[in-house]
């Protein structure tokens, strides 16, 4: 038995390795789409267009380097470590500045890992980047059960609250005492549930994305404390506007469902992951079509998520996380979880779904000791813009080294 | 020029041909399909469940005749001809009956006029099938455009309650009707709930078996039981499930790649309709127990034609004309007065809601039958042809009274 425990809590290295016959079996599948009819609109009020997407499957099919992902990732120090019954994959990078401080971002979907890569080095090694030497950070980065490589949980219960806990467990397995949070996307759902159960060790939090906030506002009649300017109406209107969207709907009701086409067709994932945005959809949409990469979005870039997705054959299991968010939302609603007393850093990204005016975060969290509007980016911020989100980061958890 | 009229609205024979290499593509991409892992419930909760999947494309790998949508189809007289810019295909089956009443029937989504083969020879030949002489219909079955075999719209505007029900009227028209009735369910139900409203010459009177005024906006009492019932099932409906059509009605392109592209996302997203369908659906593969008419090769009719056609994307852009997307501009005008024809109305108990004729009657000022009948889902004339035949029959009755 204790040979179980001791495997248990072991945090072991970790290699990515793609075999051939999967990037064959990708590539064919990718030449043999068979396509539809082109939408019927001049713009993507239909969806993912088909002349962007034509050039994606050219471009993945013909052009990229399929090495990448594995390149990319194994470039990097990866771990895995069991905590709850699944495996969590993580990057952990250690910076050279013995005083650095230890933090914790976490992706979305449909992100992963990816988006983080090249805010790996900007926030380990700030001289080299423009900042100074108590900028430091030591980084690490899960993939979310059942995203990337992290295992996919085999039972039901994996939402924000129960990552938060698994996240305060793997900091803990990793000696760090006092650390702190960041998240984007469902990745601020996870960081604000961290925030909520307040581990010991988390000192503060920061957020690109402001999870916790829309329940309430759906409420806004109820919630006097939110007063509502023209500007807020039209923000709450870009909130109300994201429950609208039928991915969110189909993978908060019927995963499963969705499940085959994302793990069937290459094209069809990369379809139903590139149609989360108005904005990103644009910004991508415009790296292939044109040549025109908006900051960090490159084809590349892009291309090695999808391809991360489509070789771990993870849309089923990242589909769920929205299906336990729902489920998670019903009960919280019933029984509100406890206040973030925990210092608040936020950053609005002018690209983003939604740009919350500083009061409806500071309703969320009471104590904000950072709030900022930065000048460019969107939903992948730090996918997008890697040094201004690093710079974010750096000036939020200040306060608190 | 007067060829060129004449060539448009002519009336063409039709024939299915699907091609050995289509049949061979199908069936490799069957074979091929990369699952997802299974659901983590053990219901529909998380959407159409592994066993199910994994059954249906075992069938159809191994056991389905992929010849048989083909050979169903071409043995009834079916049609095209061009109304408003689109190739309709309909089969049109003549009574034998000279007193018989033209009814135009309209299949929805996911469905297609494999749904109602089973209800020609019933209503078009009574009395082999417990009717009467005059029961006897002549039956007009048209393809939606977009769908089957039908050609797709290559432009919006397609609205089916408005320019679907419109182009029915025509073909009505072009075939010499000139006293008709009209019926549907599912979208179906939209377009025949539309011509009600326009109200075409000859059109005499319609029945429907999905209620669309109440998915259309329209309000409803909520103080009986049946009442608060209906709107709860609808609520339900709405809050689990709802997302193949919040998909449908906003990116339609979106999913299209999925539905070209993967039969068994095909299968699945046809599948995953509604909750009474579904466990009917699943337990006619996984324990070999169909309902009704409801059997695996039925179902695997329907869904080959789909995928031979490649018209889920086409068929999926029938739920974004007129919805949230749809230019605001060039939208419905003002709301039409209510429909004042002679309307029938039968509720299914599996349908996604049971419509209470309190409903039907707010909705039509001229309600001439309303019928609850004890069994039968969303697909009624597909799982239940015997009733559904007898509820039509039953319906239009009172309308061919008086006919010279």
């Amino acid at each position: 038995m204790s040979t179980t425990v001791d495997t248990g809590t072991e945090i072991a290295a970790f290699t990515v390795e793609i075999s051939q016959d999967e990037i064959d079996d990708l590539r064919r599948r990718i030449e043999a789409m068979r396509w539809p009819t082109a939408e019927l609109v001049e713009d993507a009020s239909q969806g993912v267009q088909l002349a962007f997407l034509r050039e994606l499957a050219r471009y993945w099919a013909e052009d990229y380097d399929f090495a990448r992902l594995e390149d990319r990732l194994n470039a990097l120090p990866q771990y895995m470590t069991q905590i709850d019954g699944v495996g969590i994959h993580f990057i952990h990078v250690k910076s050279e500045h013995a005083d650095a401080l230890p933090l914790i971002i976490t992706h979305g979907w449909p992100g992963s890992v990816v988006e983080m890569l090249d805010v790996i080095e900007p926030l380990t090694d700030p001289t080299a980047h423009g900042g100074a030497a108590e900028d430091a950070f030591h980084v690490v980065i899960p993939s979310i059960p059942g995203y990337g490589f992290s295992s996919q949980p085999s039972e039901i219960g994996w939402n924000s609250a129960r990552i938060g806990q698994a996240w305060a467990e793997l900091m803990k397995r990793l000696g760090y005492t006092r650390y702190v949070a960041q998240g984007g996307d469902q990745g601020a759902g996870v960081t604000d549930a961290m925030g909520r159960q307040a581990p010991e060790g988390l000192l503060g939090l920061h957020f690109n994305f402001l999870d916790a906030i829309p329940k309430e506002l759906l409420t806004a009649p109820l919630t006097p404390r939110i007063v509502f300017s023209h500007d807020e109406r039209e923000q709450l209107g870009k909130v109300v506007g994201i429950f609208m969207r039928g991915y969110i709907s189909e993978m908060g009701e019927h995963p499963q469902t969705i499940g085959y086409p994302l793990l069937d067709s290459p094209i069809a994932l990369a379809a139903w992951m590139l149609d989360h945005d108005p904005d990103s959809y644009e910004k991508i949409s415009k790296a292939f079509l044109e040549g025109e990469q908006t900051g960090n979005l490159s084809r590349d870039n892009v291309l090695d998520n999808v391809t991360l997705y489509w070789i771990t054959g993870s849309g089923a299991s990242t589909s769920r996380l929205y299906w336990e968010t729902n489920k998670a939302a019903g009960a919280s609603f019933k029984d509100p979880p406890p206040h973030v007393k925990l210092p608040v850093g936020y950053t609005v990204f002018p690209d983003e779904l939604f740009q919350p005016p500083r009061h409806w975060v500071k309703h969320a969290y009471h104590h904000l000791a950072y709030f900022n509007e930065a000048p460019k980016g969107g939903h992948f911020a730090a996918w997008e813009e890697p040094e201004l989100f690093s710079e974010e980061l750096r000036a939020a958890f200040k306060s608190l080294r | 020029m007067s060829t060129t009229v004449e060539t448009a609205t002519a009336i063409r024979p039709f024939r299915v041909e699907f091609s050995e290499e289509q049949i061979d593509d199908l069936r490799r991409r069957i074979d091929a399909t990369r699952w997802p892992s299974k659901e983590l419930v053990a219901d529909r909760s998380q959407g159409i469940q592994l066993a199910a999947a994994q059954a249906i494309a075992h069938y159809w790998l191994n056991d389905y005749d992929f010849g048989r949508v083909e050979a169903r189809l071409n043995e009834l007289p079916q049609f095209r001809t061009e109304i408003d810019g689109v190739d309709v295909h309909f089969i049109h089956v003549r009574s034998a009956n000279e007193n018989a009443l033209p009814l135009i029937i309209t299949h929805g989504w996911p469905g297609s006029v494999i749904e109602m083969l089973d209800v020609i020879e019933l209503l078009a030949d009574p009395t082999a099938h417990g009717g009467k002489a005059g029961d006897a219909f002549d039956l007009v079955i048209p393809s939606l455009p977009g769908y089957g075999l039908s050609s797709k719209p290559t432009e919006i505007g397609w609205i089916p309650p408005i320019r679907v029900a419109k182009a029915w009227a025509e073909l009505m028209h072009r075939l010499g009707y000139d006293h008709y009735v009209a019926q549907g369910g599912d979208v179906g139900a939209a377009v025949t709930h539309g011509m009600a409203l326009q109200a075409p010459d000859g059109l005499i009177g319609i029945h429907t078996n999905l209620f669309f005024p109440a998915l259309a906006g329209a309000t409803m009492p909520e103080e009986t039981e049946e009442e608060k019932a209906a709107r709860a099932a609808i609520d339900v409906f709405k809050a689990g499930g709802f997302g193949y059509f919040l998909e449908q009605a906003t990116r339609p392109q979106t999913i299209g790649y999925a539905l070209l592209d993967s039969p068994i996302a095909l299968a699945t997203w046809l599948a995953d309709h509604d909750t009474d369908a579904y466990y009917k659906i699943a337990s006619a593969f996984v324990d070999d127990k169909p309902s009704g008419n409801l059997t695996r090769d039925h179902i695997l009719d329907n869904i080959t034609l789909y995928w031979l056609t490649g018209t889920g994307e086409s068929a999926a852009r029938s739920y974004w004309e007129g919805g949230p997307n749809y230019p605001q501009d060039t939208a419905a005008p003002a709301p039409p007065p209510p429909v004042s024809l002679p309307v029938g109305f039968t509720t299914f108990p599996g349908e996604i809601w049971r419509t209470p004729r309190s409903w039907v009657e707010t909705a039509y000022p001229n309600v001439i039958y309303f019928n609850e009948v004890d069994q039968g889902g969303h697909f009624a004339a597909w799982e239940e042809p015997e009733l559904f035949s007898q509820e039509i029959r039953a319906a239009f009755s009172s309308l061919r009274e008086g006919r010279s």
